[in-house]
């Protein structure tokens, strides 16, 4: 199962997408952000950072890259599609997801290890949770308040395309403390916190258990490769 | 040198945390009578020629486009200088 | 080709118009230089320098690029060492940074760097692109950077000053350092009325590379091209390096202020990214990175290193300004620049990556076999020097040196004059107050500002004792990294605080289950022109010389900021010493606090009446006068071979050294790390050390760390501290129910109690 993880001038977390990927079980293929060729990939991650130093708005020229134009049409065909953080951003700006991500209500970058609720375990990222399993993922940014109109706000509740709310502390001011989305179709999800950074034990979030042997973001990346093998 | 001005303002009724910001530093710093404050952008885009109508239209379909996000913000001027 | 037509009629000061002109009347003084040194430069051409050449000399022989005042004495570094410390050296000082073999054909390069005047006048910009500074560093020996680290020094807490410096610094090393993608690692922050008019900004990069991959700072082959690549050249920072770490602040606050360097990270990623390629692919020669004094430094140090010349085209350099005049492009200090030296048959590749990238270029010019530094403006030639006498050959000083005035009275000044608190309420009054200090307080609203998982490997971070980051994801190879400084110490002797500085920071590698290899510094003092700053200077630098010799760990690059006062105020002597260790799978990594119930808690070493230069002395008591704490270095080597022998065979399930603050910090630090509580009895130790309850929890004697071993592993570790000649005594038991910390005798502390006061401290001070 090959699953695409795309570079733009600025993207940090790209690496440990790729590492995530490969502890899942699948073979991470590093894609260029110029290049439309995806390269036959089953799905793909749009990883952290800034993307083009946050330029404009926060993904808003890579929204404009040929590999992005190229996950928009295959979207639409239903290729999964996991946007990180910055990722996140891009797909909110190539509308693939509604609403808007702003800078964060405090005005300081956040590094914290952050409560989530998976409330849509129907996606193709969230098969492996139970609904309304509780997470630690690693959240760290200063742009990610999620806005949306109230009309965007109760269209997103009443068709459950809320994929991740934050518990306990809302980092960043996101109304209805949406932390991540879910597409209609369940191919596509955002989600500000990253999962990537939960993969391994002995480097993910502290937890009661011991230091840093958080891994719940291992199954992201598990549940789409078991949805490639099913499909 | 001719140019076209966008001007590109946070939507009216969207949280605007940065205006938040600074309005509460001016109140701080004595000046009660400003309500609030709004941030937005002005994009200058430069040519090397006189502007056509058509190049107007051009600015205008980028603005929309790319040059804001529809979602949050909105385009509240279009001008040409010389 | 002309750039411009400014260049035509462009009125430079060329070689011709020096000869011609010999009796020009020159700015040397406003640059900086003193009047010898001009002379000298006149001497050195034969002629008086050209306007160029003279601003060239000028950034080159500043305190900062030159380390005039401190090379006689700096040498020790190299000269103090034996074949064996040599043994994993791969490039030692000299270079943009030490490289240090870590095995499995991997090599670490690491360095600390201050950026300090700048983020008085500017904070945020100054912090920012003082981690921009040190990564490029680290970046042109041929390494990916993997982690940053920063020491931070600020005025009194409560001082409105203060906050504005702590903002701009901390937001300005998050904006960067999280944007380039490094992990923060760990650190320092400590408050001190000292530092009000010079906050010190320190700041450390590592990179991991392969043998093979490393790059030097060299050009030597004549045809080879020279290349600029990066951002642009404007007029940030003109004269930063020579005017400003050359001056100090008067007492009314900051002057100096257009000659600031503004960052992007952004930039500066891509441009790491570029870099790798372009050296994966084999087409870089030789590469400098452009910090203090730009293009001035890069050609004439790439041209020297090599033993070769250089003829450069300055009008090829791309500008962002264009009324730049030469002598403000061989100036600037614009961020983000690389200068590659790139074999011709390698060129198009070059620009292949490049562009790629989308980072621009230039070609400035090519290696010529001759002894000499050719730059024309045009057709016009505006420098001619001999390459070696500006990067290398500057002056050189020694300087006057003087015992300080105050030093007999402060050190004959004890702590023992303070009264003791002797009831149990009032010691653990003593204890709660002190954990709240902001030196002591939780540095979480600080650090929580900085990405500590991009690249997923970092195994330890802030609170622990060191940072520590895997390098090799096949083996779990790893690479331990702490710095530490103590200024009162310092102050109080300069000789024993730079001795002191290296075994805590050596201690804080050993904690952790590495194996302390290689040594870096940041050397922060007052105005070298002041004797008894110079006296300070001298003793530290021999200090640290020869206690690096002692433990047998090399000082492999550093950096020395001087003029660090406001007026006559000195800063305390702050030489902040960093120790990378090297750990064979960082699995075995030891936390600093416990985490399970039911385990004993040991304390390694003795603890004799030393509260001189102490936090109980200062903080609680605003004393500060006497001797600091002794160290024993052998007793240093032997703790920390302990630790590693322990750690080998998995005994210790957390470890923690005492330093400032003592025994009872060290404690109560160990319960928060994971709220895990602890019942502690220090009776035996107030026998057996012979020292009173005040000295039991505040002492800071060296040579200790409390850790804890699980019930099943505590005859065998006990044996191997008697084996090892350790002293080593129970003094607890953990408790993870009780949410205590039982102190008996003292007092029975809430875990929340404790916490609630530890962690309000910085956030009500700044929000």
């Amino acid at each position: 199962m090959k699953i695409g993880v795309i570079t733009y001038p600025g993207t940090l977390d790209d690496r440990d997408a790729q590492r995530a990927i490969r502890l899942a079980g699948g073979t991470p293929v590093p894609l260029w952000h110029a290049d439309d060729d995806l390269k036959k990939v089953d799905a793909v991650v749009l990883p952290g950072g800034f993307s083009y130093g946050d330029y404009l708005r926060c993904g808003a020229i890579a929204a404009q890259a040929p590999a992005t134009k190229e996950v928009i049409k295959l979207a639409a065909q239903g290729l999964p599609v996991l946007g990180i953080c910055n990722g996140f951003q891009i797909l909110v700006e190539s509308h693939l997801l509604p609403g808007g991500l702003i800078r964060n209500e405090k005005q300081h970058f956040v590094c914290r290890d952050q409560k989530l609720r998976v409330e849509n375990n129907n996606t193709a990222w969230t098969s492996l949770f139970e609904e309304n399993e509780e997470i630690l993922i690693p959240l760290k940014n200063g742009e990610g308040g999620y806005i949306a109109t109230d009309e965007t706000l109760k269209m997103l509740e009443a068709e459950n395309r809320i994929a991740f709310r934050y518990l306990d502390t809302n980092p960043n001011g996101s109304m209805n403390d949406i932390a991540g989305l879910t597409n209609e179709r369940g191919n596509v999800v955002g989600l500000m916190p990253h999962p990537e950074h939960a993969v391994e034990p002995g480097f993910g979030p502290d937890t009661d258990i011991a230091m840093r042997s958080g891994i719940d973001g291992l199954r992201f990346f598990q549940s789409v490769l078991k949805m490639a093998v099913n499909s | 040198m001719p140019k076209i001005i966008v001007e590109i303002m946070p939507k009216q009724d969207l949280l605007d945390p940065q205006g938040k910001a600074v309005a509460n530093a001016l109140q701080r710093s004595g000046n009660k009578e400003i309500s609030a404050v709004r941030i937005g952008k002005r994009i200058e885009l430069h040519f090397d020629r006189p502007i056509t109508d058509q190049d107007m239209e051009n600015a205008s379909a980028q603005a929309s486009s790319f040059l804001s996000n529809d979602v949050i913000e909105d385009v509240v001027a279009i001008t040409k200088e010389d | 080709m002309f750039k411009n037509k400014k260049l035509a009629a462009s009125g430079v000061d060329t070689t011709e118009h020096a000869v011609a002109e010999p009796d020009r009347d020159q700015p040397w003084k406003e640059l900086g230089l003193k009047q010898d040194e001009y002379l000298e430069i006149k001497n050195i051409l034969g002629r008086r320098p050209t306007s160029s050449e003279l601003a060239m000399y000028s950034v080159m022989w500043s305190e900062h690029c030159s380390y005039k005042s401190s090379k006689i004495y700096l040498r020790q570094f190299g000269e103090k060492v034996t074949d064996d410390m040599k043994e994993h050296l791969m490039v030692g000082m000299g270079e943009n940074a030490g490289v240090v073999d870590i095995g499995e054909g991997l090599a670490v390069t690491f360095k600390v760097e201050s950026h300090n005047h700048p983020s008085y006048i500017e904070p945020f910009q100054g912090a920012a692109t003082g981690v921009g500074g040190i990564v490029r560093d680290i970046l042109s020996m041929g390494a990916r950077p993997i982690a940053v680290m920063d020491q931070l020094r600020f005025g009194a807490p409560e001082n409105p000053d203060t906050a504005r410096v702590v903002h701009g610094v901390v937001d300005g090393i998050s904006f960067y350092g999280n944007c380039l993608g490094l992990p923060n690692i760990g650190g320092e922050t400590v408050f001190d009325a000292v530092y009000q008019g010079n906050p010190l900004v320190n700041a450390l990069s590592i990179g991991a590379m392969k043998h093979e991959d490393l790059q030097l700072a060299k050009a030597s082959n004549p045809g080879d091209l020279v290349i600029l690549f990066g951002a642009r050249t404007g007029a940030d920072g003109i004269g930063g390096v020579s005017v400003l770490a050359s001056e100090t602040f008067e007492s009314t606050g900051p002057t100096k202020r257009p000659a600031v360097q503004v960052g992007d990270p952004f930039a500066e990623k891509v441009l790491i990214e570029c870099c790798l390629e372009l050296f994966h692919a084999g087409v870089v020669a030789g590469i400098q990175d452009l910090g203090g004094a730009g293009i001035s430094c890069a050609t004439s140090e790439l041209a020297s290193n090599g033993g070769k010349g250089m003829k450069v085209q300055l009008q090829n350099v791309l500008l962002r300004d264009e009324s730049l005049t030469p002598e403000e492009i061989l100036m600037s200090e614009s961020q983000e620049r690389m200068c590659a030296v790139v074999p011709k048959k390698q060129l198009k590749a070059f620009e292949k990556i490049v562009e790629k990238w989308e980072v621009e270029y230039s070609v400035l010019g090519e290696v010529i076999d001759e002894d000499r530094l050719y730059i024309n403006w045009g057709h016009e030639e505006i420098v001619n020097v001999p390459p070696r006498t500006v990067a290398h050959d500057g002056p050189v000083y020694d300087r006057p040196v003087a015992l300080p005035k105050y030093q007999k009275a402060l050190n004959k000044d004890s702590s023992s004059s303070l009264k003791r608190v002797e009831n149990a309420t009032e010691l653990a009054a003593q204890l709660m107050q002190l954990i709240a200090t902001p030196n002591q307080a939780d540095k979480s609203w600080i650090t929580a500002q900085y990405d500590k998982y991009v690249m997923g490997n970092t195994a330890l971070s802030m609170p622990d004792d060191s940072g520590m980051v895997r390098v090799s994801e096949e083996t779990g190879l790893g690479v331990a990294l702490a710095t530490d400084a103590n200024g009162k110490y310092a102050y109080l002797n300069p000789y024993e605080g730079a001795r002191l500085a290296l075994a805590e920071a050596y201690r804080n590698v050993a904690v952790t289950g590495a194996v302390p290899r290689a040594v870096t510094n940041c050397l922060n003092f007052g105005s070298p022109e002041n004797p008894e700053v110079m006296w300070q200077f001298k003793e530290a630098t021999a200090g640290l010389a020869d206690a690096c010799l002692e433990l047998g760990i090399p000082v492999t690059g550093g950096n020395v900021s001087f003029y660090n006062q406001s007026g006559d105020v000195a800063i305390y002597p702050t030489p902040v010493v960093g120790v990378l260790g090297v750990i064979d799978d960082v699995a075995r990594r030891i936390p600093s606090g416990w985490q399970d119930d039911g385990n004993n808690i040991y304390l390694l070493g003795q603890t004799f009446d030393e509260l001189d230069g102490s936090a109980w002395a200062k903080d609680l008591h605003d004393h500060l006068g006497g001797q600091p704490p002794k160290v024993d270095l052998e007793k240093e080597k032997e703790l920390a071979q302990l630790l590693h022998g322990a750690s080998i065979q998995g005994l210790i399930e957390s470890a923690h050294d005492i330093s400032e603050g003592g025994l009872g910090i060290a404690v109560v630090e160990a319960a928060l790390r994971f709220n895990v509580g602890a019942r502690i009895w220090l009776g035996e130790m107030l026998e057996r050390d012979a020292i009173d309850m005040t000295a039991a929890l505040f002492s800071e004697s060296q040579s200790r760390v409390i850790v804890t071993v699980g019930r099943e592993d505590d005859v065998k570790f006990q044996a191997l501290c008697e084996a090892r000649g350790v002293p080593c005594l129970r003094i607890g038991v953990t408790d993870a129910t009780s949410n205590m910390v039982e102190i008996k005798d003292v007092a029975d502390l809430k875990l929340d109690d404790i916490r609630s006061g530890w962690t309000k401290t910085l956030p009500e001070l700044f929000g």
